[in-house]
């Protein structure tokens, strides 16, 4: 096993691999999101496509989109509004490039990897802001401004979540994180971080529905205000990619992040447990927090910008600020 | 179906209406709305979902429902008094008058025969006053709740279709307690051979 890891071309398969699934992943995601939000409004959603349960609709949804015309509106800047879904698709695959599915297994180790990836992560939002101004329509500027507003309400409690988490690890290499979650161990069970930033968690938690402009913070793809936001133009396949798939493929992005970062990532949770492969943790750990995310979609109603901004300034900040001092506290117990 | 002294008490819950006082509003921890928001979202993701699926499968019906009028067609005299009441003027009827043979030098018996009796879909608004009104039961309300067609022609049912829908007519309702039943007359003739009389 270590040594066909060793192999370059194995390895860059593997890579590529991360590539190819990320598609059919969103596909998949999109469904499981359309049927547990329908079972959480005591409905069924999809159940014909496919025949089991309706699995193939957003499959067809996919086709669907593939298949519409491409418009590109008059007054567009052209060349700006075509650019916009690689720069969202873009923004929210590079996350992928430091999380770690197993000690070895990792696209590149980064040593900055929690800065990468918050910086990755914000790449998204350039996408959203040259959308809104190419499009030479006023609900899709009103979107950008308002997705670039949404920036500076969850950045700040993103990263100070994070950087919680990094004082814990004393490192901000993802991997070494794990390591340090996997150093915590008691009779033989690995303690992930949660525990101890239970509150950086919440705080992650609510940052990175922000920052994936998901209800209850979706205010700049409001749908019933703006349109979709600075979506309103895209029509086809560029719609498909630098809406859903761009949303979808970071939703799993920042889920694993957030699995890394307070769950423990690949390590599993008992040492007896160690012969199941990492990325199967990784993976179980990610469906739990994309639970979390889709749960807390179809339970609250969306927020108005100022209210965010107000949660974020008046709450968030100083709330993981307290976090900070307390993690900093904690680092200096003896018994730790 | 009778509504009894405790079912009222609990369709309006006593309690309730003493908490729901004005001017008192209770002042909850922050954050616990929301925990309580994620609870009910997840009671729902977890006990069945209400949703028929349709043209699979169909919900049972309510006892009263309005699905289709059926016509009971040797209780119908052709009196057009259906025909004449309905407000869109949906039913066709057609018949003519045939005289029994005269006998022992009776005038010979005239009565009405049914040639036709059509309702249209289309038209029809489903308000139930030709079946209020018909003075010999011919007309019934039928469960049935899906008869659509191809086009909007095929949605006027001749009489061997209405015929065919008594079939869907439910039973009538079991009578409330203590409720009298219909006066039953007593046939104005004598009865016919092998019909026993009833409540005389």
């Amino acid at each position: 096993m270590a040594d066909a890891l060793g192999n370059g071309y194995v390895q860059l398969g593997l890579k590529m691999s991360v590539l190819l699934i990320l598609l059919p992943a969103t596909l998949v995601l999109g469904w499981v999101e359309l049927k547990i939000g329908a079972h959480m409004q005591a409905r069924l959603g999809p159940m014909y496509p496919g025949g089991f349960h309706g699995w193939a609709q957003t499959l067809a949804d996919g086709i669907k989109f593939v298949l519409k015309e491409n418009i590109i509106p008059r007054n567009a800047d052209r060349s700006v509004f075509a650019l916009v879904p690689y720069v969202t698709m873009l923004g929210a695959a590079l996350i992928f490039v430091v999380i770690p599915a197993g000690r070895n297994l990792v696209i590149e180790d980064l040593e900055v990897g929690v800065f990468y990836v918050l910086a990755a992560s914000s790449v998204g939002v350039i996408g959203i802001l040259m959308a809104g101004w190419s499009s030479a329509n006023k609900y899709s500027l009103m979107g950008a401004l308002r997705a670039a507003a949404q920036l500076i309400a969850y950045e700040l409690p993103l990263v100070l979540a994070a950087a919680a988490v990094a004082m814990m690890a004393g490192s901000l290499s993802l991997v070494d994180i794990v390591e340090a979650q996997k150093s915590i161990e008691i009779a033989g069970f690995y303690i992930p971080f949660l525990p101890f930033q239970i509150v950086g968690f919440i705080i992650f938690l609510t940052a990175a529905t922000a920052e994936l402009t998901r209800p209850p913070f979706d205010m700049p793809v409001a749908e019933a205000e703006l349109i979709t936001g600075a979506f309103t133009e895209y029509t086809g396949i560029r719609f498909a990619f630098s809406l859903f798939a761009a949303e979808y493929i970071s939703m799993i992005g920042l889920a694993a992040f957030g699995a890394t970062l307070f769950l423990g990532g690949y390590a599993p949770p008992h040492s007896a447990l160690e012969f199941i492969p990492g990325i199967v943790w990784l993976l179980l750990k990610t469906l739990t927090i994309l639970f979390l995310l889709i749960w807390v979609r179809w339970t609250y109603p969306r927020l108005r910008e100022d209210q965010l901004q107000k949660f974020a300034w008046k709450f968030l900040i100083p709330l993981s600020l307290v976090n900070i001092f307390a993690t900093g506290a904690l680092k200096l117990t003896p018994w730790i | 179906m009778a509504v009894s002294e405790s079912q009222v008490d609990e369709l309006v819950p006593r309690q309730e209406l003493k908490t729901l006082s004005p001017g008192k509003t209770k002042r909850t921890t922050f954050g616990i709305g929301l925990i309580k928001g994620l609870g009910i979202t997840l009671r729902h993701m977890l006990t069945p979902a209400v949703t028929v699926q349709y043209p699979d499968e169909s919900a049972p019906l309510p006892p009263r429902s309005r699905g289709i009028i059926a016509l009971k067609e040797e209780n119908c005299t052709v009196c057009m008094l259906c025909a004449r009441e309905c407000p869109d003027w949906c039913i066709y009827i057609e018949g003519h008058k045939e005289a029994r043979e005269s006998v022992g030098g009776k005038r010979a018996k005239k009565f009405n025969v049914l040639d036709r009796f059509a309702i249209d879909y289309a038209l029809c608004m489903y308000c139930g006053i030709c079946v209020e009104v018909c003075p010999y039961d011919a007309l019934f309300w039928g469960q049935l709740d899906n008869y659509s067609e191809h086009d909007v022609t095929q949605l006027t049912h001749e009489m061997e279709q209405l015929n065919q829908w008594m079939y869907q007519v439910p039973p009538p309702e079991e009578l409330e307690i203590g409720a009298m039943g219909p006066a039953v007359k007593p046939a104005a003739g004598p009865p016919a051979a092998g019909v026993e009389k009833e409540g005389a």
